[in-house]
C-alpha cells in the first residue's frame, strides 16, 4: 500500500511544455520625453565611467596623481582627497550599503528606474542596440536581414555590428581595469600589449562579458539571471509609481474604425506598438511582469499613437496601483510619497551617511599596533630579571616623515630597550617613513619583584614629538609562573 | 532490455524503455554544450600525454616532448632566488661582522636568512624561539657559555662544541661523584655552596662546609665568586640562569656526573655566508654582546 497519492498522468494537450525556445526580440526606435531621459542618463552613465579614470589629483611627488584608483600592490585606495588603507575598508563596504539602500527607497518610490534606466545591462544593451539599429536598419529591416540567406551583403553587415560591439566591449573592458592601475600609462600599455596577465585577464573578461550580455544574451539577464527583479515584490507597495496599462480605459481594446463611438471599443487601438517597443519583448497590457524593465518606451510609443488618432494620453502611464483603482472608480487621486516603507529607508539612508561621514571626519593619521612575542613568552636574565619582546608597528598615514617618543607604562621599575639600539632606559625616538607602516623591535625589562602574578597589563603610548598627536594601545608583561 | 520506450508528456523527454515497479526514468540527452566540454578535454589530455609526463611506464614514466618535471621547476625557482639574492651575498660575503650588523639593509637581509637558516638548523635543540630547553642554552638571555659577541658567537657556529671538529670548543668537567673523587656528603655541601653564590639561600652551615671543598675542586674552572670562564665554556654559577635546572637536586646530579652539552659543528655543513647571518640573527635576538 502506498501512502503517496499519485497524480493521474495529465492530458497530452493541457500541459505547456516546460521549456520554451528564446524568441528574439527586436525593439523598434521610439522617440518621447521618456527616450530622451533614457539617452541622457546613459550619456551620464557611460561618460562617468569611462572619463573618471582619468581625472587627475595631484598628491606630490611619489604618489599617484588619479583622482579615483585602487591600488592593488601598494594596497591603497585613493578617492580625490581620501586615501584609505586596506584594514579601512569598511569605508567602501559603507557606500556599497549607502547605494542599497539608495536604490531601495528610489525603488519603492519610484519603482524599477534602476532597471530602466541607470542598470549597466540596460545602458550597454540600449548602446548596442542602437548600434545594431544603425547598422541592420529598425525592427522590420532587421526581422527581414534575419530571415534572409547568408549573402556577402548580410554577413557584412553582421560583421561590422559585432566589430563595432566588440570595438565598445574592449573600451569597457579597458576602463574597468583603469580604475586599478594609472589610466595614461595603462592606455598606451593596454595598445601595445605590454601589460600583466592579471591586467589582461580582466580587461579580457570584462570586453567578453560585455560582449557577450549586452550583444547577445540582453533581456535574457534580466528575466532569468537577475535577482533583482525577484525582490521588487518586496520593494513594491500599492503607492509604488510602475509601468501600468490602463485597462479599466483601454479594454475592449480593437482596432477604431471611422464609426468608433459606435463600437463601444475602449481606448487601445490595438496597434501593437507598445510590443513593438519593448526591450524585453512583453506586452505591458497582460499587466504589471517580471520582465517589464520600467524603461517606459512603451508610454511614448502609445502617446505618439494616441496623439495621431486624438485619443486622450497615458493609456499607459507612470502610475501606482492605488491611483488606477482610484481613476477606475472615478475616484481623487493622490500619490503619497511619505509612508512608513520610504520613511524608513529615508532616515537608513541618513543613519549610515552619517556615520561614514563621522568615521571620514574623524579618521586618524596615526594608528600602534603592538604584536608581544609569543615564543618564548619571557626571557629569564643574568640578574633574574625578567625581559618580554615586542614588535611594534607604526601606521603612518600622513605623507611625511614622522617622528615619534614611545613609551611603556604600568611596568614598575621597568626599562626599555629597542633592538638593535645600545642601553636600557626610558621613552624611545622612533621615526617612521611617510606613508607605510614602520616596524621595530623593542624589550622591556622588569625586576622580578615588579611582578606580583605570572602577567601584568600594561601600556605603550606612542606621541608625535612635533604634533603631540598620541595613539596608545595595551599589552601584557608576562613572566613565569609562581 | 529496454522494453517499451515512451514519451513524457510533460517534458518530451523519451523514457529509458526500463520499468521498475512502475517507477521510469527519463533518457534525458546530455546537453550539447556538456558534450563539446567532455571532446574537448579529450583533445586536451591527448595533447597533454604528448607533451608533459604522464604515463607510468615500465621503467619509469613517458617524459612527455617538453621535459617538464616538478622537481626541475623547484630547481629553477631555487636558482632564481639564489640570483636574486646574488648581490646580497656578495657583499655579505665581503663584509665584516660589524659592519653588517651596522648597515641597515644588510642587517635585514641577514636577519631574513639567519632567522630561515635558524629554523631549518637550530630549532631541533634550541627551539623555534631559541628559548632552549634543558640541557639546550637559551639564545635569548645574556648569558653565555663560549661568549655572545658578534665573533665568539660566529666561532662556535663554525666549530661546534664537543664536535667532530679540529678546533671544536671543549672542556671536560670532572665526575666528582662518579670518579669517587668526592662523597655523597661532599657533594651535597658543594650544592649548597654553590647555590648561595646566586643568593638562593638555604642550609647555611652546609654552604660553609662546602666553601673549602668549592675552593679545592672547582674555582680552576668556575671561578672564585662563581662568575664562570668563556674560554672552558665553564658557566656563570653565580646567576639565576639554570643550563640544567637551579634546584639543589640537579646541581648536586651536576656535579656528581658532570655534564658536557654538544652541538654540531655547522662549518662545511652550512656556507660561510649562512654561517655570517646565523651570527647577526642570533646575535639579535636579545643577549648579543
Amino acid at each position: 500500500m502506498t501512502l503517496i497519492e499519485t497524480r493521474p498522468e495529465a492530458p497530452q494537450d493541457e500541459v505547456p511544455p516546460l521549456y520554451a525556445n528564446r524568441v528574439k526580440v527586436y525593439p523598434k526606435a521610439v522617440g518621447g520625453p521618456f527616450r530622451w531621459l533614457k539617452w541622457a542618463v546613459l550619456s551620464l552613465c557611460l561618460a562617468v565611467y569611462y572619463l573618471a579614470p582619468w581625472l587627475r589629483w595631484d598628491r606630490g611627488p611619489g604618489h599617484p596623481d588619479q583622482a579615483l584608483l585602487i591600488d592593488m600592490p601598494a594596497r591603497r585606495a585613493y578617492f580625490l582627497w581620501i586615501e584609505i588603507w586596506p584594514q579601512e575598508v569598511y569605508y567602501l563596504t559603507g557606500l556599497l550599503i549607502l547605494g542599497a539602500i539608495g536604490l531601495f527607497l528610489v525603488t519603492s518610490l519610484l519603482g524599477r528606474v534602476w532597471c530602466g534606466y541607470a542598470c549597466p545591462q540596460t545602458v550597454w544593451t540600449d548602446l548596442f542596440m542602437w548600434v545594431e539599429r544603425l547598422i541592420e536598419g529598425d525592427r522590420n529591416a532587421r526581422i527581414r536581414l534575419d530571415k534572409e540567406p547568408l549573402t556577402a551583403g548580410k554577413l557584412g553587415r553582421k560583421a561590422l555590428k559585432h566589430a563595432l560591439w566588440l570595438a565598445i566591449a574592449a573600451l569597457t573592458g579597458g576602463a574597468w581595469v583603469m580604475y586599478f592601475n594609472d589610466a595614461p600609462t595603462l592606455a598606451r600599455d593596454l595598445v601595445a600589449l605590454d601589460v600583466s596577465t592579471g591586467v589582461l585577464f580582466f580587461a579580457g573578461l570584462f570586453t567578453f562579458s560585455t560582449y557577450l550580455l549586452a550583444g547577445w544574451a540582453r533581456e535574457q539577464v534580466c528575466t532569468y539571471m537577475c535577482p533583482w527583479p525577484r525582490f521588487q515584490a518586496a520593494m513594491f507597495d500599492r503607492d509604488t509609481l510602475i509601468v501600468t496599462y490602463e485597462a479599466w480605459r483601454g479594454e475592449p481594446r480593437g482596432k477604431h474604425r471611422k464609426d468608433a463611438a459606435a463600437q463601444s471599443l475602449g481606448d487601445c487601438v490595438d496597434c501593437g506598438q507598445c510590443h513593438q517597443v519593448c526591450p524585453t519583448g512583453i506586452d505591458i497590457r497582460d499587466g504589471q511582469q517580471l520582465e517589464c524593465i520600467g524603461c517606459a518606451l512603451c508610454i511614448d510609443a502609445c502617446n505618439a499613437v494616441m496623439k495621431k488618432v486624438g485619443l486622450p494620453p497615458n493609456l499607459i502611464a507612470y502610475d501606482t496601483t492605488a491611483n488606477q483603482e482610484a481613476r477606475a472608480r472615478g475616484g481623487a487621486v493622490q500619490w503619497r510619497p511619505v509612508r512608513p516603507r520610504t520613511m524608513i529607508y529615508a532616515a537608513l539612508l541618513l543613519i549610515v551617511g552619517a556615520v561614514m561621514l563621522v568615521a571620514l571626519g574623524l579618521r586618524s593619521t596615526l594608528d600602534i599596533n603592538i604584536l608581544r612575542d609569543r615564543n618564548p613568552l619571557f626571557v629569564t636574565l643574568s640578574d633574574g630579571s625578567i625581559r618580554n619582546g615586542y614588535t611594534i608597528k607604526i601606521l603612518n598615514k600622513a605623507r611625511a616623515e614622522r617622528s615619534f617618543t614611545l613609551t611603556a607604562q604600568g611596568l614598575p621599575a621597568g626599562e626599555m630597550q629597542v633592538a638593535g639600539r645600545e642601553g636600557w632606559g626610558g621613552p624611545a625616538q622612533l621615526t617612521v617613513k611617510p606613508d607605510t607602516v614602520g616596524t621595530f623591535r623593542v624589550f622591556l625589562r622588569a625586576p622580578r619583584a615588579s611582578l606580583k602574578g605570572d602577567s601584568l597589563p600594561i601600556g605603550f603610548a606612542l606621541q608625535e614629538t612635533a604634533t603631540g598627536e598620541t595613539a596608545q594601545h595595551a599589552s601584557v608583561f608576562v613572566g613565569p609562573d609562581r | 532490455m529496454p522494453t517499451k520506450i515512451e514519451k513524457d508528456s510533460v517534458t518530451g523527454t523519451q523514457t529509458t524503455g526500463h520499468d521498475w515497479d512502475g517507477v521510469k526514468e527519463l533518457n534525458t540527452p546530455l546537453p550539447t554544450w556538456w558534450i563539446y566540454v567532455f571532446y574537448a578535454t579529450i583533445v586536451w589530455s591527448a595533447g597533454y600525454v604528448i607533451v608533459y609526463p604522464a604515463i607510468p611506464w615500465f621503467t619509469g614514466h613517458t617524459s612527455g616532448i617538453s621535459g617538464y618535471t616538478a622537481r626541475g621547476e623547484v630547481g629553477k625557482d631555487v636558482a632564481a632566488a639564489r640570483a636574486a639574492q646574488g648581490q646580497w651575498r656578495a657583499k655579505i660575503e665581503q663584509s665584516s661582522l660589524e659592519e653588517i650588523a651596522k648597515n641597515p639593509d644588510l642587517r635585514s637581509f641577514a636577519l631574513a636568512g639567519g632567522r630561515a637558516a635558524f629554523a631549518d638548523n637550530c630549532a631541533p635543540c634550541h627551539g623555534t624561539g631559541g628559548a632552549g630547553g634543558k640541557g639546550y642554552p637559551n639564545l635569548n638571555d645574556d648569558d653565555w657559555l663560549w661568549g655572545g659577541s658578534l665573533k665568539e658567537i660566529n666561532t662556535t657556529l663554525q666549530h661546534g662544541v664537543r664536535a667532530d671538529h679540529a678546533k671544536t670548543r671543549t672542556s671536560e668537567m670532572p665526575r666528582f661523584g662518579v670518579d669517587g673523587m668526592l662523597k655523597r656528603e661532599q657533594i651535597d655541601d658543594v650544592a649548597e655552596y654553590v647555590l648561595s653564590l646566586s643568593g638562593k639561600s638555604g642550609d647555611k652551615a652546609a654552604a660553609e662546609r662546602g666553601q673549602p671543598l668549592y675552593a679545592d675542586n672547582c674555582v680552576a674552572c668556575h671561578g672564585e665568586k662563581g662568575e664562570g670562564n668563556r674560554e672552558l665554556g665553564a658557566p656563570r654559577l653565580d646567576d639565576q640562569i639554570w643550563l640544567y635546572g637551579g634546584d639543589k637536586g640537579s646541581v648536586a646530579q651536576t656535579i656528581h656526573a658532570a655534564r658536557g652539552g654538544v652541538m654540531p659543528a655547522w662549518g662545511g655543513r652550512l656556507d660561510d655566508v649562512t654561517l655570517k647571518q646565523l651570527s647577526v640573527y642570533v646575535h639579535s635576538l636579545g643577549g648579543g654582546q
